[in-house]
């Protein structure tokens, strides 16, 4: 499965392939005639995604409008107060924190994400002895559950017990708290987040290099670029649509993480590590207090952040087609 | 072809994946070893004296978690593939009025954060007294893996031979008889390729499970493994050999089907 950037012949353009193209469209024209037909095999999708994205998604909108008590939760008569959660949540000093946090966390996983990964896309390249197998067990990070991941980089990053701790004490570091210190909490979230990204972009990276004719090398290396020039000069630009997507993919993938914030750090110490998506988690079920209302605040303003970089993303996508 | 084979390129290779596998092996290495050993510093690099209290204490306590892990797992893979083949389908040839807008609308679905579904779902199954069932999971669940099974299916039929599709018709089967006995058998891989990943997704959720299910009889195992670090617990060894059984399915997946799992990756980044 190819990253397709599927060459649909423009059907405005008399393309060279006219004879192929006017059965196509004859036959096209067939398959169309029946198109309730195509109405009811979609009818499902479309009924799931009301029911299971639109429902919730209003819900969570209703949640934030009103003020939720536990009570009024059941008995259903919460109080509609307006944009009043947003101003709270707005003006919260909290809500800096968690934003130049999330900021943090977003920037430094994807860049050390992207560049490990791309480094080991080049790496396997070219095949060698094993590397099918070496490439697939790249994999396995990014298949484990994540509570599982999360609770071994707990461990491994324990203050007292921790392997990573005494591997730096053999080397005559002292002793890091790394989970209970605010000052490397964010470092020890970001490591772990590092770690799970790697292997999607190994992934999607390696088979956009697939994609790159090895004539063009060829080409290159015949100009006398070397393996530096070559990455600079030939990889790296015609991998830009690729790395575009990977890392939007990454980014939104990032915006919303919970499970190992959450399962190393709960977002402390000192709200330290309380990303928006964590500050809405905790809000609403982390803590025996339910506060639903502001938690939907924080996560609506979540999903307007995710989806303006969605739509620059798909922005620039359509202006580079069309150029 | 080059007849020299670099081997140095192999070492190194192998050097990169003893780092990133570090972490699961030291799972491996603490869910073998005795309590009393667990505040051990420097720790033993390898489990000498081994002990299996770890995987007892799984037995004891998580069987029942594994198998509700399971059934969700196997509910929302039947839930996902019924939802995403004919929708698929007919995005992809039978040339849907608004496919490319449902497209979209799937891409921004995915967009959307978890914690933000997990609040909609909770205030809805309040109402509805689905919280802690399984059922109530398992649709829940299936909205990560909904959106990306429809990309995938329409990403592989699109690629389908047309020809196929009207010599079916001139056998006169229409477009369901198509479907299921040309289309369906056809995209095989692709429906395996969506089954394990929504499989593996429903299987390894933490946010759905612990908001959704949070005082329920029936847990999810990832519930289980938190409930362990949750009691400020030093049963280091019995979380790590929870969290080695609960990494089992993906471990058999990866050997099984590492060929679909790249393909899965890869087809996220399939645009419409």
């Amino acid at each position: 499965m190819a990253i397709s950037t599927a060459p649909a012949a423009p059907p405005t353009r008399p393309a060279p392939t006219k004879a192929d193209a006017e059965p196509r469209r004859r036959r096209a024209g067939r398959l169309q005639g029946s198109r309730w037909i195509a109405v009811a095999f979609a009818a499902p999708l479309v009924i799931y995604l009301l029911a299971f994205y639109a429902y919730p998604l209003i819900r969570s909108i209703d949640l934030s409008v009103h003020d939720y008590t536990v009570r009024a939760f059941v008995q259903g008569n919460a109080e509609f107060v307006g944009l009043d959660n947003y101003v709270t949540v707005l003006t919260s000093p909290l809500f800096g924190q968690a934003l130049a946090n999330t900021a943090v966390f977003v920037v430094a996983s994807l860049v050390f994400q992207y560049a490990i990964g791309l480094a080991l896309a080049v790496f396997f390249r070219n095949s060698f002895r094993l590397s099918g197998v070496l490439r697939a067990l790249f994999l396995v990070p990014w298949l484990l559950p994540l509570i599982v991941s999360g609770s071994t980089w707990a461990w491994m990053l324990n203050s007292d017990n921790g392997v990573v701790n005494s591997v730096l004490q053999a080397f005559g570091l002292g002793q890091i708290n790394w989970l209970t210190s605010p000052d490397t909490s964010m470092l020890a979230v970001i490591i772990a987040n590092i770690w799970l990204g790697i292997p999607f972009n190994l992934v999607i990276l390696y088979s956009g290099l697939q994609n790159i004719p090895a004539e063009v090398y060829e080409a290159a290396s015949l100009d006398g670029a070397g393996p530096w020039r070559q990455f600079w000069s030939v990889t790296f630009p015609l991998l830009r649509p690729v790395s575009a997507i990977t890392l939007l993919l990454g980014l939104v993938y990032t915006l919303k993480v919970v499970d190992i914030i959450w399962i190393m750090t709960k977002g402390g110490p000192a709200d330290s590590t309380t990303t928006l998506a964590i500050w809405s988690y905790r809000e609403a079920f982390g803590t025996g207090q339910p506060d639903l209302s502001p938690a939907a605040a924080v996560g609506n303003i979540l999903i307007v952040i995710a989806l303006i970089f969605g739509f620059v993303y798909l922005r620039t996508q359509r202006r580079q087609e069309s150029s | 072809m080059t007849a020299r084979r670099p081997w140095w390129k192999t070492v190194l290779g192998i050097v990169f994946i003893a780092l990133m596998l570090f972490p699961v092996y030291w799972m491996v290495n603490v869910s073998f070893t005795k309590t009393q050993d667990l505040r051990l510093d420097p720790p033993h690099l390898f489990p000498f004296d081994a002990t299996l209290d770890g995987y007892t204490e799984v037995l004891r306590q998580q069987l029942p978690n594994l198998g509700t892990s399971l059934l969700i797992g196997l509910g929302c893979v039947v839930l996902t593939v019924v939802i995403a083949a004919p929708a698929g389908y007919a995005i992809s040839l039978l040339n849907l009025r608004g496919g490319r807008t449902l497209n979209f609308v799937l891409l921004v679905a995915q967009m959307i954060p978890g914690v933000v579904m997990a609040m909609g779902f909770y205030a809805i199954y309040v109402r509805l007294g689905l919280l802690n069932s399984i059922g109530g999971l398992i649709l829940a669940d299936s909205t990560i893996a909904v959106p990306f099974g429809v990309l995938l299916f329409t990403a592989f039929m699109s690629g389908l031979p047309r020809e196929l599709l009207q010599a079916a018709r001139v056998d006169g089967a229409g477009a369901w008889r198509t479907f299921v006995s040309v289309v369906l058998p056809l995209s095989r891989n692709s429906a395996l390729t969506v089954a394990l990943f929504a499989f593996l997704w429903a299987w390894s959720d933490f946010v759905f499970a612990s908001t959704l299910a949070r005082n329920s009889d029936l847990k999810p195992v990832t519930l289980g493994i938190y409930a362990y670090i949750g009691n400020n617990t030093t049963q280091w060894n019995a979380i790590m050999a929870t969290a080695v059984v609960a990494s089992i399915p993906a471990a058999i997946l990866l050997i099984v089907a590492q060929r679909y799992v790249a393909a899965g990756v890869t087809a996220g980044a399939v645009k419409d």
